[in-house]
């Protein structure tokens, strides 16, 4: 008989979404879809509110990456009212946003993705957990939630209010830092990369080798990846040109002003997600894991495919010994969580060297603003992906229109080609266990949706 | 056995669950005492048995419910049902869940319209139809957990502050009454205020406020909104700074938006903000935006569309 199988909620993902998966009469693959279940509709309901409103209003899409939607809303109302940010109000944002991905990877490698790996994707999911590592290893967990709390508190207390921030405006930022935050901060995120070379390093050890069979098989697909870059072609999380990779390792750099020549979003009557395709390949949007279309990548492992190099030197290291082993492009899915944490390297990198640049503690913060009809699109990379906030202004500054691309969403064709990949592996003659279904799960989890 | 603790979230962000994280070292100590039976973002419990082959979604039993996020489709409106029947008690977590929050600004839209939107812009390839197979409908609009379940605790903030958070966890486990914030943000805010501003028309939030520099203290600092800026703490529940007290937002030098819904569970931020306005001489009518003043608590139908656009959808 022929079977349905629902894995509802994903779990240890950060957003909502569930996977069907049918079988044929033998017990086997027969199709298999990820849905994701919900519909806000921020494009619409931020229309007719004041621009300058909008970063304080979007970040609520995420409460993991507010950030990044605060940032890229404040990008797109400076251009929509034609402002360039002062030099420190711009640097104090990119420190906040590195400072950021610096969390946010630690959240996910060892709260969301790291159960699979320490307690084992066969484990009891009573124990298949933060919980569970707590009990099983309780003075990696005690520094684990040590240091990640130091990173999220330097946000908190310096901003005010890391979720859903406040401390970006149009112009720049709400306010200065002073010399003796400056060497606080710096301090403190001198500690946190330690930790990431701790932690890449004991990844490299202890779990990517036990999981290489995992890795080389689960979840594979075969896509193309998207990411912003400097100008010299290295790898940058907060401002930049996007650059768009085919499977081939080809790619197009092009101005975040011009995403709409270059990306569509497609619609399937099971998804309240939309789903990005690369438009400009001219070869339309097909989900086929064996033929995929249109479908191309973000997120960690995207964008140190695409980039030339890393801009800090411990992360470029690590990039060559990555590249070395997997080449470029590299396709496998679950290297996603290597690649997060090479990015959680360059994240601390970057932090200091912002940190130690003096200019940093410059009182002029922010430009002064005048409402106005324009159009301004706004990106960033979210730790999910390349994030992009479109706006249209009317005379009075009031929004007329707005378009989102959310990071997550780059990935949802592909999370549903891995799953599809994964279920056509992993079920056979009918045998479903826990195991099984996790490790499909464990696809989806790798993208850190 | 500890406290059997099961939570969920709905038309949310996650930032909530993120809050209870950034408890920090005080998570580890409530995990002595609490058992996490279901939470999706941390714990692999699943609606519909862990081989997916049930036919009916079912929760785990607890003694502790919490809920983010306000409802807006059926799936939500389900789970929301399925939780109050399996906890002894039910804690609405956050704006979303006490108040609808930022997602409840939708109410000003009918679904058909919100639908029509997010599968047309500039960068969509227009659908016959909208998504309907496989995804739960939406709702007419998102409610605040109370207009569809019994509420025991209420705890808003966007998110509430880890500090409330913790405490309401101890306060539940030792079995003593939580002690909620009932002041305004204004009764904990401690910049200057001298009864009434100079200024007649609210002033957007274009350039930062007038203060002597950073390192002037906050209490030297003139109040937000008698400089004209519209700050919302008069309308606003105390809280979202924690044991600290001060309000996040001001201390950085920026107006309160009203992230803690109104001051009494039932109160109105509109309007309540249109009196203390006009008990500042501001005028109401120079606001750009006045569902923007609901902008956290638009659940409870205090947001509706348009009375054309409810016809004809």
């Amino acid at each position: 008989m022929s079977q349905t199988i629902t894995i509802q909620p994903i779990t240890r993902i950060e957003g909502h979404a569930s996977i069907k998966i049918w079988l044929d009469d033998a017990g086997n693959y027969k199709d298999a879809r990820v849905n994701y279940m919900s519909l806000r509709g921020f494009e619409k309901f931020v229309e007719g509110k004041p621009a300058e409103e909008l970063p304080d209003i979007v970040c609520r899409i995420c409460g993991i990456c507010p950030w990044m939607h605060h940032l890229a809303s404040n990008k797109a109302v400076d251009r929509c009212f034609g402002v360039t940010p002062t030099p420190a109000g711009h640097k104090l944002r990119e420190l906040m946003q590195t400072i950021a991905h610096a969390e946010d990877k630690l959240l996910h490698f060892y709260f969301l993705a790291a159960p699979d790996f320490v307690i084992g994707p066969d484990a009891d999911y009573a124990v298949r957990n933060v919980v569970g590592i707590a009990k099983a290893n309780p003075e990696l967990a005690t520094q684990v939630v040590k240091t990640r709390y130091m990173v999220k508190m330097i946000l908190d207390k310096f901003s005010r209010k890391t979720i859903h921030p406040i401390a970006g405006v149009p112009g720049g930022f709400c306010k200065p830092m002073l010399e003796e935050e400056r060497t606080d901060i710096l301090g403190k995120m001198r500690q946190v990369l330690d930790f990431a070379l701790f932690t890449i390093d004991f990844a490299k050890k202890n779990v990517f080798p036990k999981y290489l069979d995992a890795i080389k098989t689960l979840g594979v697909i075969t896509t193309g990846f998207i990411g912003t870059v400097d100008d010299t072609g290295a790898h940058n999380l907060y401002d930049g040109k996007i650059r768009l990779m085919k499977p081939d390792g080809s790619y197009v750099d092009f101005d975040v002003q011009d995403y709409a020549d270059y990306l569509g979003e497609h619609v399937e009557p099971w998804s309240y997600g939309k789903f990005p395709y690369a438009r400009v390949w001219n070869e339309g949007f097909a989900l086929d894991v064996d033929h995929p279309r249109g479908i191309y990548r973000a997120n960690t492992l995207a964008r140190i495919n695409v980039a030339d190099r890393m801009a800090t030197p411990r992360a470029q290291a690590e990039l060559e010994e990555f590249r070395a082993l997997f080449g470029r492009p590299a396709q496998a899915t679950l290297l996603y969580h290597y690649a997060r944490l090479i990015e959680e390297v360059y994240a601390c990198e970057r932090a200091i060297e912002i940190l130690e640049d003096p200019s940093i503690t410059d009182p002029n913060v922010r430009a002064q603003v005048e409402p106005r009809a324009g159009r301004g699109v706004g990106c960033v990379e979210a730790p999910r992906g390349t994030l992009i906030h479109d706006y249209s202004t009317d005379e009075n500054g009031l929004i007329t229109r707005a378009n989102l691309i959310v990071g997550t969403t780059h990935n949802l064709g592909p999370m549903n080609l891995s799953v599809k990949q994964a279920a056509r592996a992993l079920i056979h003659d009918g045998q479903v266990t826990e195991g099984v279904l996790n490790r499909i799960e464990m696809a989806v989890r790798a993208y850190d949706p | 056995m500890g406290v059997r603790v099961s939570s969920e979230w709905l038309n949310s962000c996650s930032g909530c669950e993120i809050s209870i994280i950034d408890m920090g070292e005080r998570l580890l100590d409530v995990l002595q005492v609490a058992d996490i039976v279901h939470l999706p973002a941390l714990v692999d419990s699943k609606y519909f048995g862990q081989l997916g082959d049930q036919k009916h979604l079912s929760l785990p039993e607890a003694d502790v419910g919490i809920i983010s996020g306000g409802i807006r489709n059926e799936e939500h409106l389900e789970v929301a049902h399925e939780m109050r029947r399996k906890c002894k008690l039910i804690i609405a977590l956050g704006t979303c869940a006490t108040h609808g929050g930022i997602p409840a600004l939708g109410n000003s839209y009918t679904p058909g319209q919100i639908m029509e939107r997010a599968f047309s812009t500039e960068t969509t390839d227009k659908p016959d139809a909208y998504p309907s197979d496989g995804v739960p409908a939406m709702l007419e609009a998102c409610y605040a957990l109370d207009e569809k379940i019994k509420v025991d605790i209420y705890l808003p903030g966007c998110p509430p502050h880890p500090d409330q958070v913790f405490n309401a966890l101890v306060a539940l486990v030792q079995g003593k009454p939580l002690n909620v914030p009932t002041r305004s943000v204004c009764d904990t805010c401690p910049t200057v205020r001298k009864g009434k501003g100079e200024v007649k028309q609210v002033r957007r939030f274009l350039q930062a406020p007038q203060y002597q520099g950073p390192d002037e203290p906050l209490d030297r600092m003139r109040c937000l909104l008698e400089q004209g800026l519209l700050c919302m703490g008069p309308v606003t529940r105390a809280g979202c700074g924690g044991d600290a007290v001060t309000p996040r937002c001001i201390s950085a030098r920026v107006p309160c938006r009203g992230c803690s819904g109104p001051v009494r569970h039932e109160g109105n931020q509109l309007l309540d903000m249109m009196n203390a306005l006009a008990s500042n001489g501001i005028d109401f009518k120079s606001i750009p935006n006045r569902p923007l003043l609901l902008r956290f608590s638009g659940a409870h139908s205090l947001l509706k569309p348009a009375i054309h656009e409810r016809r004809s959808s």
